[in-house]
């Protein structure tokens, strides 16, 4: 062998590790914040299920990554002709992560556990119209509604619907055992969470042999690990300022889509002068959205008009109802009888689209006569003083669950919007489960909000992830918060 | 000695009860509820109330601050209200990191100040000395998490040595471990050394001025000399009072530091659980820290009655 041949095999061989270096089956994804335990169906914690869903727990139906809802668990159902007896068929073949079989029971019990009456179930209101849960056969399950329901296929592919069992329910917020196509393998608190491939799974295998998670909650530490190589994906990028710098850089992708978070300036509707519409409107008309959007967000958002998410596909743009016009603001508060303007406060929780936006906000507020004072508040002093104490004039704050429309059908919530013919519509909506009636239904829902100015409407929040050039298959929208992996690879 | 050690001990548990009260009633005082922080805007009021109970908020307060000191007697220190696991595990997860690190930049501060320290006190007023006290100044002016950002550029992002943060676990092996650990141990040991290093050269420059001192000079030993053979081990009182300081205020200060480089240490811990107003966590790591530095008052004390005996009648 010539030394010429020597080097030419020296320097293949060294080719072959590095294409199989290339070819990985792990990745790192990053985080903002850490889940606080693990169990999806009690806490209302965005994290919990950023970590969980898809990958390690199932509901009966799943969300996909535009957000529609298609098949889990169940693989078909039936509904009755009066909308409220729904027979799900379960999957065949389907083991939770100790072997144990799924089955009917399994489902009965996940949903009497979160409708019972000690329940800590967060969105315990998804399944309220439930009335009777039933096992049929082994793969077969007849829940029975009190009333119709149009969304309820939609509230069972929420991350609280997920399907546990009894025989691993004890230990579910440190060793959660779930149905998906990967299993929990190790937690170090403060640091990662480890996933495995579920070489059992019922569905699509995983691509994947091992995740994991990492929690990296302050945005210079995020920019540094993402740098220097440390993590694989940051999902949810905090720092909206270096999102530039990953779009020049031929290492990164930068991934923009859209969330359910509508941010908005929610006004106290019951308070002197907000209960106005005249008020509510003028303070609607002295917003400019975009320099929000530009100056908070760096640009990422996208306007809206009323409480829904631009990707719905019964969304509508009324942002016309509420144009930026400062002088129309001005007229509108002479004719409230307030041509001198009034004093008020806004509450500020702590992410950067509350308090950065809300400095623009007390600014343009402050154009038309409008004094605003700032209060920055923590999220545990917000709870209390703005949403369960309602003691505010305006705060900021990202309503992040989907399709949450129906919150304006609650007198008693913290904007305190009381209109009987609203109140209607939803019920309507609720017994309705044709999609076309449906749409026209939530259509004219957005539109009378929007033109009773309950609330000053902001932007979409945008989620913004960087990866490494090579990730392929992480959603770039967020339709819940869930970092579904089940999907992902490497680029050869 | 006994009777005097007695009373300190006295004290120390005097302190730690006042110390207990105060922080329970403090942190509860604080607005917001646990609850209906961890189940969010759409949980429903039966459903806070659910939870309430389950995690015993339903009770008075001095029915839970009673049950907290009594637990943390027997070293129980409750279970945590967001994460569902005691607190005395998670807190001794947490030491793990917190304290290996505490020790590794104490370590790293003692090896820069001393050399330093001494280098500057036998040059006094000439060019070495001046240039060690203007970088000393600038130690203790610069905040530490300016430099760990620095750290991180150059050695994480620019010349890969190191992560950008995260602590790879000891389970790794402990190159591994003091590997994640060096950038922040650095950050956190250089303004701690800038102290040291002055501290260091004045109870030097003190000694130097002694009667012994001036004997042994006499004697015909130069500057120096003195200085290594009668002034070093007189000088190393205030400068370890000081160092016994700096391990506390290392294990406590590291909050900063912990956030910059996302280590799963006390610090973080701390921060997490002020945020999502897990009341247990946040007032038992304030506790044990108070028992730290109460604990290493407690010592020093003995320390120095056992050195000076005029100490012991005093109080």
């Amino acid at each position: 062998m010539s030394i010429k041949s020597l080097i030419l095999a020296a320097s293949s061989a060294l080719a072959l590790t590095a294409g199989a270096a290339v070819a990985k089956d792990s990745i790192i994804v990053a985080m903002q914040l850490e889940p606080p335990h693990l169990d999806p169906t009690s806490a209302a914690a965005g994290a919990i299920d950023s970590v969980l869903y898809s990958n390690v727990f199932e509901g009966l139906t799943r969300f996909m990554g535009d957000g529609s809802v298609v098949p889990g668990l169940a693989a078909s159902w039936d509904i009755s002709g009066d909308g409220l007896t729904y027979t799900f068929n379960l999957q065949a073949g389907v083991t939770f992560h100790d072997g144990t079989t799924l089955d009917a029971g399994d489902v009965k019990f996940s949903l009497d556990r979160a409708r019972a009456e000690d329940s800590t179930n967060a969105q315990k209101a998804l399944f309220a119209d439930i009335a009777d849960v039933t096992v049929v056969d082994a793969q077969t399950v007849k829940v029975t509604l009190a009333e119709p329901n149009g969304s309820f296929l939609f509230n069972l592919a929420w991350g609280d619907a997920v399907i546990v069992a009894p025989e691993s329910i004890d230990n579910i917020k440190t060793n959660p055992i779930g149905t998906g196509a990967f299993k929990f393998a190790n937690w170090m608190q403060g640091d990662r969470i480890d996933l495995q491939k579920n070489a059992d799974y019922w569905g699509t295998p995983a691509v994947l042999n091992s995740v994991t998670f990492k929690f990296i909650s302050d945005p210079t530490a995020a920019f540094s690990s993402v740098m220097a190589e440390d993590v694989d994906a940051f999902i949810g990028f905090p720092a909206p300022e270096n999102i530039p710098q990953f779009e020049a850089d031929p290492r990164f992708q930068v991934l923009v889509g859209s969330t359910e978070g509508e941010t908005i300036l929610s006004t106290n509707n019951k308070q002197a002068p907000f209960d106005n519409v005249l008020v509510r409107q003028a303070v609607a008309h002295a917003i400019d959205r975009q320099s929000i959007i530009d100056g908070a967000m760096f640009g990422y958002g996208t306007p809206i008009g009323s409480h829904f998410a631009p990707h719905n596909p019964a969304y509508v743009d009324l942002t016309g109802n509420s144009a930026y016009d400062p002088e129309k603001a001005k007229a509108l508060l002479a004719e409230a009888g307030l041509a001198d303007g009034f004093a008020t406060t806004l509450h500020l929780p702590p992410p950067s689209y509350a308090r950065r936006g809300g400095e623009i906000v007390a600014a343009q507020l402050a154009q038309v006569g409008i004094k605003a004072e700032i209060i920055n508040v923590e999220w545990a002093q917000w709870l209390e003083t703005v949403f369960r104490g309602k003691t505010f004039g305006l705060t900021i704050i990202s309503h992040t669950e989907p399709m949450d429309i129906g919150i304006y059908a609650r007198p008693e919530y913290y904007f305190q919007y009381d209109n009987k013919g609203f109140q209607e519509l939803m019920s309507d909506l609720n017994a309705t489960t044709d999609p076309d009636k449906r749409i026209a239904l939530m259509q004219q829902a957005q539109t009378i909000i929007s033109e009773d100015y309950v609330n000053g409407y902001l932007f979409q929040l945008a989620q913004l992830s960087v990866a490494k050039a090579g990730v392929q298959g992480l959603w770039s929208n967020a339709p819940t918060q869930a970092t579904d992996l089940t999907a992902v690879s490497w680029a050869d | 000695m006994i009777r005097y050690s007695l009373k300190r001990l006295l004290s120390l548990i005097l302190s730690l009860a006042v110390a207990s009260l105060v922080i329970f009633f403090v942190i509860e005082i604080a607005p917001g509820d646990p609850a209906s922080f961890m189940l969010g805007i759409n949980a429903q009021p039966d459903t806070v109330a659910a939870l309430r109970s389950e995690l015993g908020l339903d009770q008075s307060k001095f029915a839970r601050y009673a049950d907290w000191v009594g637990g943390m007697v027997q070293g129980d220190f409750g279970t945590s209200y967001t994460y569902r696991t005691p607190v005395a595990g998670m807190i001794s997860d947490r030491l793990w990191v917190s304290l290996p690190l505490a020790l590794y930049a104490l370590i790293l501060s003692t090896l820069i100040a001393f050399p330093a320290g001494i280098y500057a006190a036998a040059r006094r007023g000439k060019t070495g000395d001046m240039a060690v006290m203007g970088a000393t100044q600038l130690g203790v002016a610069v905040p530490n998490f300016w430099f760990a950002m620095m750290l991180v550029l150059i050695f994480a992002i620019n010349l890969r040595w190191f992560n950008a943060g995260g602590f790879a676990g000891w389970d790794n092996g402990l190159l591994a471990g003091l590997h994640s650990l060096t950038l922040p141990a650095i950050s956190l040991a250089l303004p701690q050394a800038a102290i040291l290093a002055r501290v260091m050269r004045s109870a030097l420059l003190d000694i130097l001025g002694e009667d012994f001192m001036r004997t042994a000079r006499a004697k015909g030993l130069s500057r120096r000399q003195a200085l290594w053979r009668h002034g070093l081990r007189n000088a190393l009182i205030p400068v370890l009072t000081i160092i016994g300081l700096q391990f506390s205020f290392l294990l406590a200060g590291a909050i900063i530091i912990e956030q910059v480089f996302y280590l799963p240490g006390l610090g973080r811990l701390v921060f997490q659980a002020i945020s999502a107003r897990d009341l247990i966590v946040v007032e038992s790591v304030v506790m044990l820290l108070v028992f730290a530095v109460i604990t290493v008052n407690f010592l020093v004390d003995l320390a120095y009655a056992a050195v000076d005996p005029r100490l012991r009648n005093r109080t």
